[in-house]
Order: structure tokens, then sequence, then C-alpha cells
């Protein structure tokens, strides 16, 4: 298939990528931009290790076709935080054992990034729901109730400008 | 001050920065320059002799490197000594949907797909049975799945333990019944992946999702017929395991032989479909289980029969049964037993070792039954469990030694948590709470390949910059065995744990390990850790003494200073201690090893070297549940887990293994299931194959218990597979209690529950009119 040349905007950078029209922003991140921290752990769209920030909501990348995404705000797990710190979520999650194998933990840091955003005191049924989309295969969920809770601790902690977006996060500190 | 600085605090996972990060790096996520893409070609018969493979067309697409079929790679191989009877390719006959036949590398993904589809397979279809006790019932030779197993039969095992007769006659309430548990697999969120690199030098290297570098390794030595020095193996990171990468997976041998025969770089990733056809998970088990007990509910002797299907494969199958039937002993007393164990060919993927490894199904019918006999006796089915615990240390009837027994501790916290007395049999209707127990290994205390040599061995080398490095081949797979070595290492050196590095299950860099696999890794690992880091500190107590005029016993490393322990502040930095070490000697280096105790390997019977181990860990859990009657719908509210695992070096990591195994016990218990028909898998998705999200996921509430067993690395026992077992008799038990039907047939689906609530009402009803009263009216 000819490829195309499409410019998309992932963790605050403009990038240009010659990709066929049809591959999948997944694969564009991990072979073409060498973002390999989202990962695939399913064919049919069921486990939510891919999932990315699409301009702040959480959309799965495997299902994803690049091409229509030129010109969106891309967010991957590498851009919650400058390179060298952490996002509180990822504090939380690296702190109270959200991540035990980390496969799904990138999935489940964005799903929590967006659920934060939107309703910064959730109740752990509200958390349930919000992750209900990713499957983890080693807690058995609780430590990572616990990361989220930790995450929303350390995040009333910073100053909301610095966390609140993630292009904010990358441009600031 | 406290008796330790590092161990038995919750600290976060060494690698939990790259991992949250998401800069780690897992095998799929690695690239080399000139990589091809390596794609399997998979049997589309259940059964078939392969009467001609044609590469010829494949070979000729522009872009394919290789083409490789079982003449490249004739060498069969096992994970156990006695079950070399797979081959990466198949050359005379495919034995299961998904069998390999041929594999591809090529310059891009799209074009090694192409290319399989050009290889032209004639196959002439076989008889194929997919039903174990059908299996067993096949005469014809030419249909047996491999020649030398007669009737399909793989193995099979008959203990006696006791005088079992003397038992059932002695016992005054004896209950049989029939247990099925369908076939279950480990479901890890990484896919398999391996890249294997041809090097310049003719040798290979070999990046794979592996529980079991070592062995990987010695597999890989025989089909490439390559020296084992030549092959190096490395796990990057591991996206979870659970048993289902603790033996060499088919696309780990396609990967290094296409890589030898292209002479490049091939990467293979299996697609989540292949995932579950590579399998080796739990197997499809009928179970026939008979107890007798006293009228005081003591156990006098126990009859189990085990039929497990297990695929096209050896693989680990010996061994599951094996488990099945040994460790229905150390966890109660059981004076008497007599077990039959089947082990039976099918023409489905081979099963093998998934978390609680062959202990699962079998625990759930004796805790099922367990609970039947305490009704019979009019007992609270935590009493009948008390009246039958064993005293440690001790020695079982089928000669496991018991070290260490935190059972009736995790019994009692557990009852206390979950308000056990005041809901058992007392709840509304339709609402129930159960208990089971469990127990596992610390590790087989026997190695897969019998030797003597230790089974693990970790070196330390610190040099000038003070900074320890720790070599141990053991594997991280999400655990946290990396954190767990750290922290033994910093709590005997009294460092900081951010001062070590580890290095870890590199072949090339670190001696041998036997794996992640049977809970061995903190134990063993962990022992070798140990004895390294006190050989280590030794050599510094040795200079700091010189240094300090006094005896090297009286010291103590502590907060990174090695101070007399009655003199605290004549003390050296841990900087200090370090030079004025290397003036004397160089570079330090120290060795640990651990090797079992020769009185932990168990009996001579044949089949006794399974189960053995240098400490079990137990588990003891309530379940607490709603069914709806007219649906059949079961939610479990709260699981409350109460584990043994000798001392918690890190509660953290502890509760997370408890936690994680509740969950995939209860995944198991209500709603995951391998649905097959005719040999093909009906939910090869994990849209299909449904494990439990947050929304079905019950609370889980974990508690700590710390027999502090004599020989585990500061008392500790294993902590990641034990709680496994109890989750689904105590699901099991709580319907019951619910709504007083018992399931004993896994998963415990709607329709179960229906189907036995409509026989229930329907058997009433028929009473109801032989006795002639009136119809109506609860109970």
């Amino acid at each position: 298939m000819e490829k195309i040349l499409l410019k998309l905007c992932v963790n605050g950078e403009t990038c240009q990528v010659a990709v066929p029209p049809n591959k999948l922003l997944l694969d564009v991140l991990r072979e073409d931009l060498g973002l390999t921290g989202s990962k695939r752990g399913c064919d049919d769209s069921s486990c939510g290790c891919c999932a990315v920030l699409i301009d702040g909501t959480p959309m799965l990348s495997c299902v994803a076709l690049a091409a229509s995404y030129a010109g969106a705000e891309i967010t991957t797990v590498e851009g919650l935080a400058p390179p060298g710190e952490l996002h509180p979520v990822q504090e939380g999650f690296a702190v109270s054992g959200g991540a035990q194998c980390g496969y799904c933990t990138p999935g489940f840091l964005i799903a929590t990034k967006a659920l934060l955003d939107r309703n910064p005191q959730p109740t752990l049924e509200e958390i349930r729901e919000a992750l209900s989309s990713n499957l983890c295969r080693c807690t058995g969920y609780m430590q990572i109730y616990e990361s989220v809770r930790l995450a929303l601790e350390r995040w009333q902690q910073v100053p909301r400008t610095a966390a609140a977006s993630p292009t904010a996060a990358q441009g600031s500190q | 001050m406290a008796e330790f600085s590092i161990i038995g605090k919750p600290l976060p996972m060494t690698d939990a920065r790259a991992k949250v990060t998401g800069l780690g790096k897992y095998a799929d996520d690695l690239v080399v320059p000139g990589m091809l893409f390596g794609k399997i070609l998979h049997s589309p018969y259940p059964h078939a002799h392969i009467r001609r493979i044609d590469t010829t067309r494949a070979e000729a697409l522009p872009g394919v490197k290789a083409v490789a079929t079982g003449r490249d790679a004739p060498h069969p191989y096992g994970i156990l000594p006695i079950g070399h009877d797979e081959r990466v390719f198949q050359t005379d006959k495919v034995r299961y949907i998904g069998d390999n036949v041929a594999a591809v590398a090529a310059t891009s993904l799209e074009v090694a797909e192409q290319a399989l589809a050009l290889i032209d397979v004639e196959y002439e279809p076989l008889p194929a049975v997919f039903d174990p006790l059908a299996a067993m019932q096949v005469e014809n030779p030419e249909h047996w799945i491999h020649s030398n197993k007669p009737r399909n039969i793989e193995k099979e095992y008959h203990h006696v333990f006791g005088d079992v007769e003397q038992g059932f006659a002695e016992a005054e309430i004896i209950h049989a019944e029939r247990f099925y548990a369908g076939e279950v697999t480990h479901a890890a969120m990484e896919p398999h992946a391996t890249l294997a690199v041809w090097e310049p030098d003719g040798r290979l290297t070999v990046y794979s999702s592996t529980q079991v570098p070592y062995y990987l390794q010695r597999t890989l030595s025989n089909v490439c017929e390559m020296p084992m020095s030549h092959i190096r193996v490395v796990k990057p990171l591991v996206g979870g395991g659970f048993g289902g990468k603790s033996e060499v997976i088919p696309l780990e041998v396609a990967a290094a032989v296409l890589a030898k025969k292209a002479r490049r770089p091939v990467k293979i990733t299996y697609t989540r479909e292949e995932v579950f056809y590579a399998h080796r998970g739990r197997p499809i088990s009928y179970m026939d289980l008979k107890v007798g007990i006293t009228r005081e509910g003591r156990i006098t002797a126990v009859e189990a029969r085990m039929v497990q299907d297990g695929g096209a494969y050896c693989g680990y199958g010996p061994v599951t049964v094996l488990y099945s039937g040994n460790l229905l002993h150390a966890i109660y007393d059981i004076p008497a037993a007599r077990y039959d164990g089947y082990r039976v060919l099918t023409n489905k993927p081979a099963c093998g070792a998934m978390r609680g490894h062959g202990t699962v199904n079998m625990r759930f019918a004796f805790e099922c039954l367990l609970d039947v006999l305490a009704e019979k006796a009019g007992l609270d089915p935590v009493e009948l469990r008390r009246r039958n615990l064993l005293r440690a240390p001790c020695i079982t009837a089928n000669q496991l030694r018991v070290t260490s027994y935190g059972l009736p501790e995790c019994i009692e916290r557990v009852v206390e948590r979950s308000g056990w007395t005041a809901k058992r049999g007392k709840l509304p209707f339709g609402r129930g709470i159960g208990m089971a127990c469990s127990h596992y290994v610390s590790g087989a205390a026997n190695p897969i390949i019998r030797s003597n040599m230790p089974h693990t061995t970790v070196h330390i080398k610190v040099d000038r910059d003070a900074g320890i490095t720790v070599y141990t081949g053991a594997s991280e797979i999400g655990q946290g065995s990396d954190t767990i070595q750290v922290q033994i290492v910093a709590e005997v050196l009294g460092v900081r744990p951010e001062r070590i590095r580890l290095v870890a299950a590199d072949t090339e860099l670190t001696p041998v390990d036997l794996g992640s696999y049977s809970s061995r890794v903190t134990f063993m690992a962990g022992n070798a850790c140990l004895e390294a880091a006190r050989n280590l500190r030794a050599q510094l107590f040795d200079a700091v003494a010189k240094k300090l005029d006094c005896g090297p016993e009286v010291l103590e490393a502590r907060d990174e200073r090695i101070f007399p322990r009655h003199d605290r502040e004549r003390a050296l930095s841990f900087e200090e201690a370090v030079a004025a070490a290397l003036e004397a000697q160089g570079a330090l280096v120290a060795k640990g090893t651990y090797a079992p105790p020769e009185e932990a390997r168990g009996g001579t019977f044949k089949g006794a070297g399974v189960g053995p181990s240098p400490a079990y860990s137990y588990s003891a859990q309530t379940a607490e549940v709603s069914v709806d009657p007219e649906t059949g719908q079961l939610t479990v509210h709260r699981i409350v887990v109460a584990h043994d695992c000798g001392r918690a070096l890190n509660p953290l990591t502890v509760e997370g293994q408890v936690e994680g195994s509740v969950y995939m016990g209860f995944g198991q218990a209500v709603q995951e299931e391998m649905i097959w028909r005719n040999g093909r898998l009906m939910n090869p998705s994990l849209l299909e194959y449904r494990i439990p999200t947050t929304l079905e996921t019950p609370l889980i509430e974990s508690i700590i218990v710390e027999s502090h067993d004599p020989e585990g690395p500061f008392g500790a026992k294993e902590a990641g597979e034990g709680s496994l077992a109890a989750t689904l008799p105590a699901i099991a038990s709580a319907v019951y209690d619910a709504v007083g039907v018992r399931i004993h047939s896994l998963p415990i689906t709607p329709e179960k529950i229906l189907a036995a609530l409509q026989e229930k009402r329907r058997q009433a009803a028929s009473q109801t009119r032989n006795s002639g009263t009136h119809p109506g009216g609860g109970s």
C-alpha cells in the first residue's frame, strides 16, 4: 500500500511519519515513533493495554487508524510527565503496588489520568467503573484502587496547573 | 531498635519506575537492525498424518528470508526428561488444531503472513479424540495420539499410604462424590514474544518472555545442535507468566531455528489467539473423591481418583497429576489415603503448569467434600478443619516434611475478620458465606532434571565505586522477586536498597537458577542471596575488624555503617569499609547457593519426587456471596484471606501476590472456561474467555500470617500461589449457604445454579406429594 505523509502531535511534539493509510495508531506509536510504552495485549480491543489519551479522552490505539488523528493531541504513557519525573498517577501505581508485571500499567495509568481529570473525588464505585475497560491479570485490582487513592492524594498536593493537562505537564517544570 | 531495617517494609518494586513510565522493555518492544518477522503455520486438523510439505512457493516470495520445517529441527524436546515428545515443527503427523508445521521469516509481518499461505501441506485426517474418558478407551493403536502411549494414557500413578481399608472401617460418616473442573488458562497480559539474534561469531542470543531461561537455553542447545555455552538467553521484563511461560514454548524454538537458518535476527510475537492455543493451562479434571470421618470429625481415610485431560503432548503433565495426589497431604492430618491418577492425551493443546499447579482442582473437590461432611456430622465447617490440623514439625503419611504451619492462625483470623460465626447459616435466603483452606509448596525440593547440584547460585560483586552488584539467575515475572533479593542483600550488608544493582536472568552473566515456577524464588534464590551477602559481609568485617582493632564477631552492619555492637560510634562508613577490604584483596566477590536439605526431598515410591518442598505455605479464606434464586446469578462480594508466608519480607508484594491468587481463583470459580468443540477453541480471545474485570471482582481483604519457617530466608515461605485454591471451594460453600445447592462442577455458572435450584424444587415437590402434605410454604 502506498504510504502517506502524516503529521501527528504526540506528547506535545509534532512529528512526521510516512505510513500506509491503514496503519493503526498503536503500530505507528510503537514502530515508527519508538514509543513502546503502549502495549498490545489482545486481538479484539478487550484488554485496554494500548490506551492513549486523544484530546484528553482515553481511546484504544489498537483500533484507531493513525491517519484519523492528524492534528489531535495524543498522549501516551511516556508523555504523562516530563522525562525524569513522575506524574502523581505514575507515583501512585509505583508506590502502592498497582504495577506488578507492568504490562497493563500504561493503559491503567491513562484510564486513571482521564478519570481524575474529569472527577477529582471519585468513589470506589466510580473508580471500578472507570477502570472496567482495562484488564489486569496480576493484582486482583485491590492495589490498583490503592494506587488511584494515592495518586489522588499526591495530585492534590501539586499545583493543578502543573499536572492538570498533559501538555502543561510537558511544558512546565 | 527494630530487628530489621530493610526487610518487612512495603518497599515499592525496584522496577516500578521502568513500568510506570513505559520505558521498561518487554520482548516484543525489542528491535534490532536487520530484524526479520517470523510467523508460524499451524495445523487446521486436530489429528492428521502429514503426507507432504512443499515450501517452494513460499521461499520464492520476495522478502522471505527463511522457511523452516521439521527437517531443520528434528530433535524432540520437552520440559520433563521423561516427556521428550515435542518437535518444534511436526513432520509425520499433527496432534491438535494449532500444532506447529512450519515457519517463515520475512522482512515484514505482512510478507510472512502471505508466505504462510503459500506453504502447501497435504494432510490425511485421522480419527481424533477430545474427551479423556473416551481417549482411555481407544483400542486401535493406529489411532493413539502417540504410538508409544497405549490407550492414550500418558502416565498413571497408584499410591496407597497407611491402611485405607481400616480407615474407612473406622469411619462413621463416609461421603463420596464426583467433581468436575473445566479447563482454564493463564491469560497473562503479555502475549509470548521471542527475539532470536544470530551473532556474527556463530552464537545465538535469545530474548524471550520466559519464566525459565535456563531450561530454554538447554532446549535450544539440543534442538539447534549448538553447545549451551554458545546460546545466551536473556529475559527482559515479562508481562506475567502464571506458569504459561514456565516451559519452552514453540515460538521460542521457532525463532531460534529461523534465525540460525536466515543468519539474521528474527522476532516472533504470538497473537492472542496463538497464546490461547499455546496454552499449557489447567486441565479438565474428573475427580472421584471419598472421605471418611469419625462422628467427632476426625478424618480416617481418603480415596481419590483423578483423570486429567492433558492435551496432545506431555509437557508438565505427570507433575500436574502427581501434585493432585501428593498434595492431598500436608494440610490436614490424614492417616490413610489411596490415590489413582491418570494423565490422558487428547487432540487438544497441551495443558501444563498453571498457578497452584495440580493442587487447585483437587483442593476444590476436597474442601467441598469437607463442607458436606461437616454438615453430616453436625459440625461447623470451621470446626471440622480445626479437628484435623497437623502438629508441626511432622512428616505426613506420604513422607512430606512440614516444618512450619500457620494454618490454625489463618483459620482463626479469617473467622474473626469475616464475622463468620454471626453469618454462617444465619444470613437471609440468597445470601451466604463459605470457607475453605489451601496450601502450596515453597519450591520443589527435587529439580526437574534430577541432580545434586544447587537449585540456585547467586554472585555478589563490590568494587571501588562501593556499588553492590548482585548476579542472580532468578526470573522476575511481575511477582517482585528482584525486589525481594535486593531487600535481603541490603538487610545483611546494612545498606540502602539503592546501593544495590541487580543483574538478573541472563545466562551469560548470571549463575544458574532453575526458574520462576513452583513458588521457589523467595525461598531458594532468597536463601542463596542470604548466604552470598553473609559471605561478602564476612570479608568486610575482617577488614573493618583490623582497622578498628576488634574481633569481626562483634561487628554489625546497618544504616550504611559498620560498627562494633557495643560501641556504635566507632563506625566505618560502608564506603570506608569497602576501601579497607579492597586494599587487601581487590574487588570483592562472594557466592551463595541453595539446595534443599536431604530430609526435605520426600520418599522413594514412584512419583515421590513431586510434592516435597522445604516448606509449605497455608491459606484460609471466607467468601461472601449473593445468589438470585430466580436467575442463578452469583455475585461474590467479599473475600477475606489469611496467608501464612512464613515472614513477609515485603508486605506490599506479599499482599499483591495473595490478592492476585484469590483473583485468579475467583475467575476460575465463577466465569473462566475454555470451551472446546471438536478440538477447536470457541473462545480464543479475551473478549470471550472472560477474565474478571474490576466490576465482577470482589473486594479482597488480605491478612498476613507469619509462622517463621526455620529454613526460609528470615523465615519466609511462598506467597504467590498457595491462596488460589481455597477461593473456589469457599465460593462453592457460600453458594450452598445462600441457596442450599451444592455445585461441584467448575465454573459455578448461573445456569448450573439455576438447574440445581430447579432440581431441588422438583425433589421437594415430589417429596411433598409423596408424603401427602399440602404443598407450598418455604423451609
